[in-house]
């Protein structure tokens, strides 16, 4: 897959949605290709958020610590976004993400990240909208 | 010290200041005899005198002379020769007489240079003894560069005036006395003249050069200073960095350059102010023998002969006399730089000799407990920082001293270990006094770590094992030409007052180690690394070092099959994607374009690389196969893409970091470079090596701008083969080519084992192959130890600097746990770490401690408060005084240190 297909992935994403096309090929190109096998953490609850993934093929779980040990609470494929909170809101890592098949995905470091977003006023909105539905879901 | 330079050398050197006297006395006799032969041959054999008829002949060499008392002694009656002879006779005479002079002025000066060398050698030895008998306070005035300097250079000119120290004057003295006298013999008044001028020049030469031996010593003032603060500037420079102060400090050294040139000038002026003076002193007295001596010979009072024999006479004078005047100018000259010296080096306290003297046997006993009564201790400035402390510390004892920084728990972790003295009460060890014990006792028995730890250029190993280092426990075995350097060695030593202590012998007296039952030297080593969690940085020095082949074959050939371990288990675990291996016929796509062309360790790639692409060789072979083209092509299309990207970016924008390839500055250049090739124009040369160069860094995987097809891979692989079937020799130095079965030189061990590219994709690819390599490593034991003994030989660089400040911490604290002692003290040891992994290691080493025999009693002056938890007792200080001191739970209980603290 060359950085055109990547473009394309992207453009599927909400959250990147009203960036334009030149935009997200730079984007997709400071980012890194990275592959998990199954079973794999891209990142673990706790940590120091520094990255956040875009789910490229594959299927990954979402996992939060609970009183009976990790509670599995979703679970997501392609075209999804993870790992994009706490990036937003400098905090560490909110849940434990987890390869459930072999994930090919793009790493976006927090500068890039940031960067893209702010260039781009729909995306800012579209930031707000995804934070508000967190939050609603949260409590 | 001595304080007077003459008495140091003649106390240090008498007999042989007597015997080369003695020496030069003799030489004396072989010299005056060689003077007397040329008048003898120019008036016998040459002028006839004596051989007036053919057939005449004259005694060779009689000797005889009368004695009083005993009448005329005839040694040898003489060899009657005619004239030939005769004159071939006293030729070789007076040849023999040379080559004796010779014989005697080449042994003279030697010795003479010996003589001033073993003194100079005395000096500097006794100068850096006194740097370890130094109170500890002391070293807070003075200047490493500058005590430095005064051991290096300073004392340099010592060693060159002791061997003229008593000859010099004695000789010259003699040569000028002999020529007045002969003069006054010619003729009083002229003999008074001479005298007269001669006094002057002795009486006002030197006074006027004491102005220079003045200017002198400022300026060896200002030279110490000058190298104090360069020292400082090495030492200081990432301060210096950090605040941008380099023209601060450029201007601060100009302006002592300054002064150091101003000095050196008025030096200059005066120097050839006296010279001048002291060669008109010296023509004026010919002047005056003219004048005068002229006017007596025409008025009669004098005959010419004897006027033409004073002249000469006089010639005789001066050059002895200025040398003279130099003696007495280098005299005071080094006595000034002695004195100097001397006062630097003297200081009150200085601790006592015995006190540090050597012991091999290493039964020292400490007494316990380890205790202080009200111990008082003063800063620098007189402020009190420790108030009547009286506390007991008994074996087996852990204590944790907990407090605010600078509360006073440290200053009683520092007098417990000897390292501050006291200005009030005692410290003491059972009954002894700590500070009267000797450093063999306390050295040993009490291991001390500081908050900030020093460390020795050299090796990880010699740093780790330098706490154990206190005398040598058994000589080394020489034999054959080493036994002969070590005797002269020791012999040299003691004539000059130095220790014989053999550096190559062993130093390490295993009943030392701290070795808990592992076996030997190594075993400790690992033990105590294990415990610091130092071990795995060992290994990765190891790991990432390179080593010549030929020096160990064995253990490059385990390296080479860890490499073929390392590919089966991937196999085996179904990973073996996270290593592209380079394969002979295989493009490795994670490597960039150049690497898979050149496909061979490099020494130094980019001067490899440089050096390579250069030769007509590589060029020829490029044009030829077409890959130059194909390359240009990709370059062009790698370029396109990356100013499509980056073109409206500003330059200082965080996503150039990923453009590996290019420069934000270049961007501009390259969009104008792509535009004229649109315009069909013909590219110059150096535009084509700017695009395939280009290329030359493309990762595909990485870059992803698909401008690299299989077709263009296997076209690379294949003139790969073509550029390593032909290798001019001269290329050969630079590049070797990837072998999976041998070990490459140019790389590192671990650049031998992986043998590939890892694969970036994986972001756990590194910790996941440690861990793997770990696993397989300890299959192979042997393998194992020479690693680590490797990593061990690793130079950590002045001052440890080559380590991080984690390591460095760490290694401070094994080289403390290493020794086998009485009372660990722990000085904010391992503090400013994060505390997860501060915890760890102080209960590591609280167990590790535990387990030696000696039942030791452990101090920490704590950073982290809540560590104090592993601790039996807590010592609570605030402002210098000791407010609490219980057991743990009373302390965290009942305490209010502790909760302010915690707070």
């Amino acid at each position: 897959m060359i950085l055109n297909d990547e473009v394309q992935m992207l453009r599927r994403v909400p959250l990147f949605s009203g960036i334009d096309a030149g935009k997200l090929k730079l984007l997709a190109f400071a980012s890194d290709r990275v592959s998990y096998r199954e079973g794999q953490e891209l990142f673990h609850q706790g940590d120091e958020g520094d990255a956040a993934y875009v789910v490229l093929s594959g299927v990954v779980d979402v996992y939060k610590e609970g009183p009976s040990g990790d509670e599995k609470i979703a679970s997501t494929g392609s075209c999804s976004v993870v790992g994009e909170i706490a990036i937003l809101c400098g905090t560490t890592r909110n849940a434990t993400v987890k390869a459930s098949t072999v994930v090919e995905a793009l790493r976006i470091r927090k500068d890039c990240f940031l960067k893209v977003l702010s260039s781009c006023p729909r995306s800012m909105a579209e930031t707000m909208r995804i934070m508000g539905e967190r939050l609603a879901t949260a409590h | 010290m001595e304080k007077s330079l003459a008495r140091y050398i003649w106390v240090h050197t008498r007999p042989q200041q007597l015997f080369i006297l003695l020496i030069v006395a003799l030489s004396m006799i072989p010299y005056y005899l060689a003077f007397d032969l040329p008048k003898q041959i120019v008036n016998g054999p040459i002028q006839g005198t004596g051989f007036e008829q053919p057939g005449n002949t004259q005694l060779f060499m009689p000797i005889a002379f009368d004695l009083p008392l005993f009448g005329h002694v005839e040694l040898f009656a003489g060899l009657p020769l005619e004239r030939m002879p005769s004159l071939l006779a006293l030729s070789l005479t007076f040849l023999v007489l040379v080559i004796i002079n010779g014989l005697f002025k080449y042994f003279i000066n030697t010795y003479k240079g010996r003589l001033g060398e073993r003194l100079l050698r005395r000096i500097r030895y006794e100068l850096v003894d006194r740097i370890l008998r130094f109170p500890p306070r002391y070293f807070k005035h003075i200047k490493a560069g500058e005590v430095s300097s005064m051991v290096k250079d300073e004392v340099e000119p010592l060693g060159g005036f002791t061997a003229d120290a008593f000859v010099q004057p004695a000789l010259l003295g003699g040569q000028a006395l002999t020529a007045l006298i002969f003069i006054f013999i010619q003729h009083f008044w002229l003999g008074f003249i001479a005298f007269a001028m001669a006094a002057i020049q002795v009486g006002i030469i030197p006074r006027m050069r004491r102005r220079l031996i003045e200017l002198g010593r400022e300026r060896q003032l200002t030279a110490r200073q000058l190298a104090g603060r360069v020292a400082e500037i090495v030492d200081g420079i990432d301060t210096i960095h950090a605040y941008d102060t380099s023209n601060y400090e450029r201007a601060d050294i100009a302006a002592r350059l300054g002064r150091i040139f101003k000095i050196r000038y008025d030096i200059y002026q005066w120097k050839f102010l006296v010279k001048f003076l002291n060669n008109f002193l010296a023509q004026l007295t010919p002047f005056l023998f003219y004048c005068i001596g002229g006017y007596l010979t025409i008025v009669g009072k004098l005959d010419v002969g004897q006027l033409v024999a004073v002249i000469n006479a006089y010639k005789e004078l001066p050059g002895p006399l200025k040398e003279l005047i130099d003696w007495e100018l280098v005299r005071q000259d080094v006595q000034v730089k002695y004195e100097q010296v001397v006062e630097q080096f003297e200081a009150d306290e200085m601790i006592a000799p015995e006190i540090q003297a050597i012991d091999t046997e290493s039964r020292a006993v400490l007494n316990h407990p380890l205790s202080t009564t009200n111990l008082l201790i003063d800063d620098d400035i007189g402020g009190r920082v420790l108030e009547h402390v009286t506390v007991k510390i008994a074996p087996g004892e852990t204590v944790a001293i907990i407090g605010a920084a600078a509360s006073g728990g440290d200053r009683l972790a520092e007098a417990l270990a000897r390292v501050v003295w006291p200005a009030g009460g005692k410290v003491t060890a059972g009954d002894d006094d700590l500070f009267t014990l000797p450093e063999a006792v306390t050295g040993r028995r009490i291991s001390y770590v500081s908050p900030d730890a020093y460390f020795f250029h050299g090796s990880l190993k010699d740093n780790l094992l330098y706490g154990l280092k206190h005398a040598p426990i058994e000589p080394a075995a020489y034999k054959g030409p080493a036994a002969d350097q070590r005797r002269w060695d020791v012999l040299e030593a003691r004539r000059s007052g130095n220790p014989d202590f053999d550096l190559n012998g062993n130093w390490i007296d295993p009943s030392t180690l701290n070795a808990n039952g592992t076996d030997g030297l190594f075993g400790a080593m690992m033990a105590v690394l294990d415990v610091v969690e130092l071990s795995d940085d060992v290994l990765q020095l190891a790991l990432h070092s390179s080593i010549a082949v030929n020096t160990n074959p064995d253990f490059t050939a385990q390296i080479v099959e860890m490499r073929h371990d390392l590919r089966e288990e991937l196999d085996r675990r179904d990973l073996n994607n996270l290593i592209v291996p380079f394969r002979d016929n295989e493009y490795n796509t994670e490597a960039p374009v150049a690497e898979n062309l050149f496909f061979g360790m490099m020494p130094d790639p980019k001067a490899s690389t440089k050096a390579i692409v250069k030769t007509p060789y590589f060029r020829n072979m490029m044009r030829e196969s077409g890959l130059g083209e194909a390359l240009f092509e990709m370059g062009k299309g790698i370029a396109e893409s990356a100013v499509e990207l980056f073109k409206d970016l500003p330059p200082d924008h965080p996503f150039f970091e990923q453009l590996t390839f290019m420069r934000a500055d270049e961007i501009p250049t390259y969009q104008h470079l792509l535009q004229k090739l649109r315009h069909n124009a013909a590219p110059s040369e150096e535009d084509r090596i700017a695009l395939i160069k280009l290329s030359f860094f493309y990762v595909e995987p990485r870059h992803r701008f698909g401008v690299l097809d299989e077709k263009l891979m296997r076209k690379i692989v294949e003139v790969r083969h073509q550029f390593h079937a032909n290798l001019p020799a001269e290329l050969q130095a630079h590049i070797e080519r990837y072998n999976p079965n041998a070990y490459l030189t140019s790389g590192t061990l671990v650049d031998n084992i992986v043998f590939g590219k890892l694969n970036h994709r994986f972001s756990d690819a590194i910790s996941k192959l440690r861990e793997i390599g770990g696993e397989l490593l300890a299959k192979r034991p042997e393998l194992y130890h020479a690693l680590m003994e490797l990593g061990l030989e690793s130079n950590i660089g002045a001052g440890g600097r080559r380590l991080n400040s984690l390591q460095r911490l760490k290694l401070g604290l094994a080289r403390a746990l290493i020794r086998r002692s009485d009372y660990y003290i722990f000085n904010r040891a391992f503090s400013g770490v994060d505390h997860h992994l501060q915890e760890h290691v102080v209960e590591a080493a609280l167990a590790f401690i535990a387990k030696s025999g000696d039942n030791p009693a452990v101090v920490w002056v704590l950073s982290n408060t809540p560590l104090a938890k592993h601790f039996k007792r807590v010592l609570a200080f605030d402002g210098g005084s000791l407010v609490e001191d219980g057991t743990y739970d009373t302390i965290v209980e009942s305490g209010t240190v502790y909760k302010q603290l915690i707070a």
